[in-house]
């Protein structure tokens, strides 16, 4: 990536048009599986949701997209995505900020980054068989619990509800976001703090008049990197709660297993709906990276 | 400073609770199988089920097949964007990351919708059609983690100089490709196998929609019909990848403190 300058010295293509030509045979192995396994199934999805039966263009598909179950379904899976993103960043932030900044032994940290690596890739259905063992109804801790006087179901929380699910997901937000913003922490230079705190500022000041102002566009980002991670998760929530949380994937899933909504346009309505939602939510991750990248330089 | 640190300690801890308890919780979970007393009952149930070996076995045969499919794709694409077209590497780059950006579960309902049996690459027709077709979507799957660490591998040595060194003695293009560069990207290529076979073992949407006998789609069946079985598989789910992801660590960590001595003896070694 930062080799740009290292390319325009190499004298590259100066040779005969037709070896040129030849070159590019190099590539069609990879453009041929890219267009046939990624780029042209997810285009038939998205040209599906708007091709009416004839052949011409109809945005019929997408108007039926208004319909209750599925706007149901819809604004579940904002409702997680949102919480699980906000909730993912300022613990993961917290635990960044004390990890790399709270002046714990220097092991912790590479432990940390190490353990988040792991953990931030590893979600789906063992995950949600974990949960269910700890906090299901005869689950580890729910016993335990109970044992010391605490009777967590009979005060009314479920794992297989909302917030079960948004406790679930925040197992692999907060390795996510430890994972993307320590590097901006880091980047947050001590001298700073420290000319700050000369000129006379208390650290309330300082994080909001020096640090936030820094770290807004990498804690924007990884919002949008979030919430785009929670939205496309599928498997977690079916192994979790089957199909009582009628979330945007899973009812896409019954969808495409048995044409649950009678419309096959409809599905492809619904995909091109979660394309949109991720495309833009990574596509502001980034945006405000590149701004981010601007004070770490 | 002190209250700095003892908040910073009370979140550590607070994290570590968190997310040990769970590993811990499904662990005596899974020992819970007969009344009263810890057990192995619930592994030994798992073991004895014929599907748990075959869906076991299935999967990581399609890891395997995933894995040097990857590489196939992978490695000849990354040598060539770096030799020859290193102003095309951002679409390259573009084009792998996608897989992250649109949801797998979009992936795969195109797969079903472009190659079923009426089409004119009837893949979905035939098992090992559809398990090409699987195979194939993991490559998908796994295509960023795959060239991110490929790609800085080959960045990782004096490409251009190696491919003419090779040249100028007679060697052909497989024979660079398979005797100059993947020796010397091989801990790269290690590192995205394992995070593959990771992907590979436990996914469930793509094995699921296209109805093969994977171990996703055995594990959430198992979740459905028994109580403390799916415990035991998750604790194998979870060794299996977390000790992938773990090589994954410690491979990353060999190339980079012996990178310089490998370079020299892997350059050497090519006779």
């Amino acid at each position: 990536m930062a080799d740009i300058t290292e390319t325009s010295l190499l004298p590259e293509n100066r040779k005969q048009p037709r070896r040129a030509a030849l070159d590019w045979l190099g590539l069609v192995p990879f453009m041929a599986f890219a267009v046939l396994f990624l780029l042209y199934p997810t285009a038939h999805i998205v040209i599906g949701a708007f091709r009416a039966t004839d052949g011409g263009l109809t945005l019929d598909y997408m108007a039926g997209l208004f319909t209750p179950n599925i706007i149901k379904a819809f604004t579940l899976s904002l409702e997680v995505s949102l919480l699980t993103a906000g909730l993912g960043l300022a613990l993961g932030l917290a635990l960044a900020l004390a990890v790399v900044r709270g002046g714990l032994p220097g092991f912790i940290r590479s432990a940390l980054l190490t353990f988040s690596g792991v953990a931030s890739q590893f979600a789906g259905v063992p995950l949600a068989f974990a949960f269910i063992a700890t906090l299901g109804r005869l689950g580890f801790v729910t016993v335990l619990l109970k044992a010391i006087g605490i009777d967590l179901y009979g005060a009314g929380f479920n794992l297989i509800t909302l917030s079960g699910l948004v406790l679930v997901y925040l197992y692999f937000q907060i390795p996510l976001m430890v994972l993307i913003i320590t590097p901006a922490i880091d980047g947050l230079r001590t001298d700073w703090a420290e000319a700050a705190e000369s000129l006379g500022a208390t650290t309330a000041y300082y994080w909001r008049r020096v640090a936030l102002p820094v770290l807004w566009p990498s804690l924007a980002g990884s919002f949008a990197l979030l919430f785009a991670n929670a939205f496309g998760a599928v498997a977690t929530a079916m192994a979790l709660t089957g199909s009582s949380l009628s979330l945007m994937p899973i009812l896409l899933f019954a969808q495409i297993r048995g044409d649950v909504l009678n419309s096959q346009q409809l599905g492809y309505a619904i995909a091109c709906l979660m394309i949109a939602v991720t495309g833009i939510a990574n596509l502001l991750y980034i945006v405000l990276r590149a701004r981010a990248d601007r004070w770490t330089k | 400073m002190s209250a700095r640190r003892l908040l910073a300690w009370a979140i550590l801890i607070a994290a570590v609770l968190f997310f040990a308890l769970p590993l811990i919780g499904m662990f005596e979970f899974s020992l819970r199988a007969r009344r009263g007393t810890w057990s192995l009952d619930a592994y030994a149930n798992v073991l004895k089920d014929p599907q748990f070996l075959g869906t076991l076995a299935y999967s990581a045969v399609l890891s395997v097949v995933t894995i040097v499919l990857g590489i196939l794709i992978v490695v000849p694409t990354a040598f060539w964007v770096r030799l020859k077209f290193r102003r095309f590497r951002p679409v390259v780059e573009f084009i792998t990351v996608l897989p992250l950006v649109i949801p797998p579960i979009v992936i795969v309902f195109g797969y079903l919708r472009l190659y079923n049996t009426s089409s004119w690459l009837p893949l979905t027709g035939s098992t090992t059609g559809t398990d090409l077709l699987l195979s194939l979507g993991y490559v998908t799957l796994s295509l960023p983690y795959m060239y991110r660490a490929i790609d800085n591998g080959l960045g990782a040595f004096d490409l251009k100089a190696l491919t003419e060194a090779a040249q100028s003695l007679g060697a052909g293009w497989g024979r660079i490709l398979y005797r100059v560069i993947l020796p010397n990207v091989l801990v790269a290529v290690l590192s995205g196998a394992f995070i593959t076979f990771a992907i590979v073992i436990g996914e469930y949407v793509f094995a699921a929609l296209m109805n093969r006998p994977a171990f996703g789609p055995y594990m959430v069946w198992t979740g459905s019909n028994k109580a403390y079985e799916p415990a035991a598989l998750a604790v194998v789910a979870f060794g299996l990848t977390w000790g992938a992801m773990g090589l994954l660590q410690l491979a990353a960590t060999l190339s980079t403190t012996g990178l310089s001595k490998t370079r020299l003896s892997k350059t050497r070694r090519t006779r």
